[in-house]
């Protein structure tokens, strides 16, 4: 990664929204086009700044959901995937108001810990809450763009499957890639109003438990790699089993966001 | 020189108890690296060790047998959101340093499960750094820092290492965890300092 990340001077540039996809009913995808993207890993962000006429700025970070390069070979251009939050400053405009064209500016990547490296020969286990899916989606596209071999399991907790982000790619990745995914979800009345779960995997009605923790992630003794990425409530429950259960501190690398944004 | 952003309006808010690119949070977001590790106020130790070598350790009785403050502040992290008059008790370095000869002009804060943060030894003096166990009037939660944890309340907030166990006073500066992942060494969160080169 000739344009990978170094920790230096971080210079703000001109993202132009190349597309928007809803993904859910509150989360969308952009892709953005950034001339001059020095590249990132996967599981960094990207800090957004937005600017008002009145010369009024706004600025929040994002994790970045694409690998890099994206897949069409693409050295500027990255996705971000936002979650609408409902008191949100930024996101409401990132999920609802931007459309292709629209500009604004980005700086990064940032974070260097939260990172996963293809060349890491540990099995991947990764827990998502909800829109923490989203660092997690990069390190899964990294291991198939880069030909990683080492098996992958996602443990992707969501309030019911209609809040599921990227389902359709995580299923079709299963078909091609060592990857498992597992679905929780937590909310409960959604099979009253039709909302269909993913057919091509476990699934379980519930937060996750020490007996889901064991029916799903790798063993102790795989000593995996593991990324947990969600709300506080759900990095803390998450990580806690993982120790509990025998798993290495060391092993795993956490990201929560709090409420706000 | 900002891009104009087509459609974003944003939601003015002039308070100048919020440094620019803040926000206001009324919640208490939490941001660590790695599982919160499990610290007990039974083996619980705090030490400072000098450039020289010399160590100087409490245990918890005796550290929280030393005169401490209630301290009402605002709090900056580099993620943006601020959270403004928060109450906490604790021991002020000062009260630790009193006793202990240095020359040091740097401090790296040390931490259970490993983590690290530098800050140069006159921002942890001269009251404006704690070793704060309570928060709220409770004991500090362990996702919190508990515990203790460092409070240096004027810098963003990775630089109040959670679960701290000491403090290594240094004659020249070194990189702890976030700065050596290209995080600001100093973060002044009033010059935006999140970045290096910031």
């Amino acid at each position: 990664m000739a344009r990978a990340a170094v920790p230096g001077r971080l210079t703000w540039r001109v993202a132009t929204v190349k597309e928007a996809k809803d993904e859910t009913a509150t989360a969308r995808t952009l892709t953005l086009d950034v001339p001059g993207w020095p590249g990132h890993s996967p599981g960094q962000h990207v800090a957004v700044k937005l600017t008002a006429a009145d010369g009024y700025t706004a600025q929040r970070d994002y994790s970045i959901g694409s690998a890099w390069p994206t897949s069409g070979a693409e050295p500027d251009r990255l996705e971000i995937t936002v979650q609408r939050l409902a008191d949100g400053e930024v996101s409401p405009y990132l999920a609802e108001i931007a459309e292709p064209g629209d500009q604004f500016d980005v700086r990064g990547p940032i974070g260097g810990w939260f990172t996963w490296d293809p060349s890491d020969p540990r099995p991947l286990l990764l827990f998502a809450g909800g829109s923490g899916i989203v660092p997690l989606m990069s390190m899964i596209r990294t291991h198939s763009q880069s030909g990683a071999k080492v098996p992958v399991r996602l443990i992707y907790s969501a309030r019911t499957p209609a809040d599921v982000i990227y389902q359709d790619e995580l299923s079709q990745r299963q078909r091609v890639s060592p990857l498992t995914v597992t679905y929780l979800y937590t909310r409960a009345g959604w099979a009253a109003r039709g909302i269909l779960p993913a057919r091509d995997a476990r699934s379980y009605t519930t937060r996750l438990n020490a007996k889901i923790l064991a029916e799903t992630a790798f063993p102790v003794s795989a000593t995996p790699a593991t990324f947990v990425c969600g709300p506080s409530g759900f990095v803390e429950a998450a990580s806690s089993l993982l120790v509990a259960a025998g798993h290495a501190p060391g092993a795993i690398k956490t990201e929560r966001f709090g409420p706000g944004g | 020189m900002s891009t104009v952003t087509r459609g974003f309006t944003g939601r003015r808010r002039d308070d100048p108890k919020l440094p620019p690119g803040q926000y206001l949070e009324h919640g208490f977001p939490v941001l660590q690296a790695g599982p919160t590790p499990p610290v007990n106020t039974a083996t619980w130790t705090f030490t400072i060790t000098t450039e020289t070598g010399g160590k100087t350790t409490w245990n918890w009785q005796e550290f929280t047998a030393l005169p401490a403050e209630d301290i009402t502040t605002d709090i900056h992290c580099v993620t943006q959101w601020s959270k403004l008059g928060t109450h906490w008790r604790g021991v002020s370095v000062d009260t630790l340093l009193m006793s202990i000869e240095t020359n040091a002009a740097y401090a790296m804060a040390r931490s259970y499960g490993g983590y690290t943060t530098n800050v140069p030894l006159p921002d942890l003096r001269d009251g404006k750094a704690w070793v704060a166990y309570s928060y709220d009037g409770k004991p500090l939660r362990p996702e919190h820092g508990g515990p203790a944890r460092l409070l240096v309340p004027h810098l963003y907030f990775w630089k109040s290492a959670k679960w701290v166990t000491g403090l290594d006073l240094m004659l020249h500066d070194k990189h702890g965890f976030w700065e050596q992942l290209g995080y600001h060494d100093y973060g002044d969160p009033w010059r935006e300092q999140r970045y290096q080169g910031d």
